[in-house]
């Protein structure tokens, strides 16, 4: 039965409900404002739990079997082993071979190292995935291959779905670098180190039930505890629970790319010559290589200034880390960790502290840190002329990539993205985005290789840069000069079936993902 | 597809994509040549957003950069380039191949507006005035005329004890560079950071590039992850005389362009030569002194020279000497 759809307050046709469940249709930003109480997990008893608080169990069998594993259930897992997490599919694994099935898969984010969980698509142990589809999962998804719909969330969008109750999670299986046998449990240490948990905060704190796994035993207490054992149900010993190559790069790289250094430099540039880079900035950049290149830059620029930012919040990266040694940043606030360096400095340095997206991106947080950061740097796939953007899927219409913490970072004093003109010869800026994941209100600049488009909504900005010399553009003029240089390429033809929803941070429907018309 | 094509059938018949608009222009004989970007003639993947990085000049690259194999679809490629692809002003060069090849190369370019044909490997007048011949022959048949210039590169030892021949070869080279990877090789020894093994053939070069009055240009910097090794380099290839380098990466543009052009404490101490000397004219002083030192007329031509270069730069206003309060003159 066709599913009925209205228009949301972003124009976008959406669905009235989602698998089976109602959902609420964007209103605007910050409109939508849910009443009631939060969602609470079931209340446990401590004599049920062994007097002398050892959890550990034989095997991740055994304690899924002992937590329940049953068909339709939400299994929640974290990804801060990134592509060398060897956890998530095993679960899968287990419960195909209970013959379970339906299940819904929950995860932070998904990476290239989950595509075998196809097969569990497949063979119906896994109804639907609720979190990032990357590569062959997106393609997967795209295609109308997934018996449930896909739903994508922000990472704090993940944690309002959790409070919200619009999600329950069953099972959350948290692989932990270190733990102890009482479920106590930390990022750092081990062979497999991550760094932080932060991204499992949610699911340990809401679960039913939640299963530590981890591949370094630790006498009690394991300290400091990121996760408090409390809350943990079993405890697994694995051999192990990641490839640690794959967890983190051993150095994350400033792009050689000339063009990605120009756009860079151009963003550099931006900052300082805006006044948005001054004493006592707050920034937060990813780790992509352009990223790290405006990092590197903006470092420059602080210290030939003698300037100081008053804190980073990570993902943090060795540029961002080396900020911090140097004296040109106070502290790093870590959501997760990239490279060694990073991984040494949350162990060692006293300013750089671990500060889960829990609170920093949730939008039932008190409070917004995301609000009080005077540069954001973010990417996307595309951006249209109303600087609406995409970050899920690509102009070909595939479902490519998750939200991540993009969504939540948009509420930043300045968004900026630094972005090519043209990606392989298809246009990045476009009439309109293909899907919908963040409105043009939040998005403030747009610096290409080949010109700055401010925001008209940012007059004080567009006033800050005049006489700058900076290569000032139109969105209208980037997109014909790309047209120019490109051509127009065709736009992706699409069947009526929703294959995804891509929820906002409050929990409405922004847009959706609909099934990709291959013939 | 056209290269294929033309593999496969002996046709004179042309795909010609539009001219751009604000492809069309010219470049004059002193323009500066500091810093220009090597690309090679078949990947224009990079040539698309090569304008963007300020260079003074773009040279799509017919030569080493390309195989053999690859050498006629470049061609087109380049003649493509220059016709659909803004540089942004930079002065639009070809490397063409050597020998009966490189003339062949000039059937696909000089039509499309090239500014400056690099002659690579050159090793005598003769063969400048057989380029030249070539290009003005395609330019009255086609009825152009579009100024071409020429920049030969030596890269050989001969090549070297030819240079000033070659730069006074024809009227339109109006710079002569040096290519110390063949010409090392040709001595059989390696090139080394220090360049000593090539000092003697820099040194000639300039010299000859001097006398004959154009600009002589070093060799490209092939390390494009050190960029302290190459602003060491372009400070020594300045402090020889040379007036511009080769780049083979864009992150070399700006550490080659700032380098030679002249810093603060050059344009200073210039101003103040000057200046000594414009007072020593008007008190009808034979001798110019600056401070205690006296300064020579050649010395006094060198900082007119700084001065020119800074104020063409920008980096100077034209009416400099108008904006110094009477009592600091």
């Amino acid at each position: 039965m066709p599913t009925k759809t209205v228009i949301n307050a972003a124009g976008r046709s959406v669905p009235l409900e989602i698998n089976g469940q109602p959902v609420i249709p964007f209103k605007g930003v910050g409109k939508h404002k849910p009443e009631d109480r939060k969602y609470s997990p079931p209340i446990p008893t401590c004599s049920d739990y062994p007097d002398d608080g050892n959890k550990v169990v034989g095997s991740l069998e055994e304690a899924l079997r002992k937590c329940g594993l049953n068909d339709g259930m939400t299994i929640s897992t974290h990804h801060h082993l990134r592509d060398g997490d060897m956890v998530s599919n095993k679960i899968f694994e287990i419960a195909s071979g209970l013959g379970v099935k339906d299940l819904i898969w929950f995860p932070s984010a998904s990476f290239p190292c989950n595509d075998p969980i196809i097969k569990y698509l497949d063979d119906g142990t896994i109804n639907r995935i609720e979190g990032s589809m990357n590569g062959p999962l997106g393609r997967y998804v795209s295609e109308g291959k997934m018996k449930g719909t896909a739903v994508l969330r922000s990472h704090g969008g993940r944690v309002q779905a959790i409070q919200d109750g619009e999600v329950k999670i069953d099972i959350a299986v948290i692989a932990a670098p270190t733990a102890d046998s009482f479920g106590n449990a930390k990022g750092t240490g081990g062979k497999s180190a991550c760094g932080v948990l932060g991204y499992a905060k949610a699911d340990y704190l809401y679960a039913s039930k939640v299963i530590v796994v981890t591949d370094n035993l630790v006498d009690l207490p394991c300290f400091p505890m990121e996760i408090e054992g409390n809350y943990v149900d079993y405890v697994v010993v694995v051999d192990k629970i990641g490839i640690p190559e794959k967890i983190i790069s051993g150095t994350t790289q400033v792009t050689r790319s000339p063009d990605r250094l120009l756009i860079a430099e151009l963003t550099a540039s931006f900052l300082e010559k805006s006044g948005i880079l001054r004493d006592g900035v707050t920034i937060q950049a990813g780790a992509g290589g352009t990223s790290l290149a405006i990092a590197v830059f903006v470092h420059q620029i602080l210290k030939d200034k003698g300037w100081k930012s008053k804190f980073g919040f990570g993902g943090s990266t060795k540029y961002m880390v080396k900020m911090l040694e140097e004296g040109q940043m106070g502290f790093i606030l870590d959501a997760q960790v990239f490279d060694l360096d990073s991984v040494k400095s949350i162990e060692n340095n006293s300013n750089h502290v671990p500060y889960s997206v829990f609170n920093a991106y949730n939008y039932h947080s008190k409070g917004n840190l995301t609000s009080l950061m005077d540069i954001m740097i973010l990417g996307a796939t595309e951006v249209d002329l109303n600087f609406n953007g995409n970050v899920v899927t690509h102009s070909d219409g595939y479902l490519l990539h998750g939200i991540g913490g993009w969504q939540n970072c948009l509420h930043a004093r300045n968004v900026i993205l630094p972005i090519p003109l043209f990606r392989d010869r298809i246009p990045v800026i476009v009439d309109e985005v293909t899907t919908l994941c963040g409105p043009g209100e939040l998005i403030d600049v747009i610096i290409t290789e080949r010109g700055i488009a401010i925001n008209p909504l940012r007059q004080d900005l567009i006033d800050s840069v005049k006489g700058s010399g900076l290569p000032l553009r139109t969105m209208k003029e980037l997109k014909d000069e790309a047209e120019k240089i490109c051509g127009v390429p065709q736009k992706p033809q699409f069947e009526d079936e929703i294959v995804a929803a891509i929820k906002w941070v409050d929990g409405t429907v922004i847009d959706v993902v609909r099934k990709i018309r291959t013939e | 597809m056209e290269s294929a094509v033309k593999q496969l059938i002996s046709t004179d018949l042309e795909y010609l994509p539009d001219f751009l608009k604000e492809n069309i222009y010219s470049t004059t004989r002193d323009r500066f040549r500091f810093a220009r970007l090597y690309l090679p003639g078949n990947t224009p993947g990079l040539m698309i957003n090569a304008g963007l990085h300020s260079a003074d000049g773009i040279i799509l690259d017919l030569e080493d950069s390309v195989a053999p194999e690859k050498k006629d679809e470049a061609r087109i490629l380049v003649r493509n380039a220059l016709r659909q692809i803004s540089f942004f002003g930079a002065e639009r060069m070809v490397r063409i191949n050597q020998g009966e090849r490189g003339l062949e190369d000039l059937h696909f370019v000089i039509p499309h507006n090239v500014n400056l044909v690099l002659i690579p490997k050159c090793e005598s007048g003769e063969y400048i005035m057989q380029v030249e011949n070539e290009i003005s022959g395609i330019k009255r048949k086609l009825n152009l005329r579009n100024q071409v210039y020429l920049m030969p590169i030596i890269e050989s030892a001969l090549g070297v004890e030819k240079s000033f021949e070659i730069a006074r070869g024809s009227e339109n080279v109006v710079a002569i560079a040096i290519g110390l990877e063949d010409y090392t090789a040709d001595l059989g020894v390696s090139r080394t950071i220090e360049g000593n093994e090539s000092f003697y053939a820099r040194t000639r070069l300039i010299v000859s590039a001097k006398a004959a009055g154009i600009q002589p240009i070093d060799s490209v910097f092939s390390d494009v992850a050190d960029m302290e090794a190459l602003k060491q380099t372009v400070m020594i290839s300045k402090s020889l005389g040379f007036e511009g380098m080769g780049c083979i990466h864009p992150r070399q543009i700006a550490v080659i362009k700032q380098g030679f052009a002249p810093d603060k404490t050059e344009i200073e101490k210039s101003k103040k030569i000057v200046l000594a000397f414009e007072a020593a004219k008007i008190n009808g002083l034979g001798v110019v002194a600056l401070g205690s030192k006296m300064i020579d007329p050649p010395v006094v031509a060198r900082a007119q020279k700084i001065i020119d270069l800074a104020i063409r730069l920008n980096l100077l206003s034209s009416v400099w000497m108008s904006e110094i309060p009477p009592y600091e003159k």
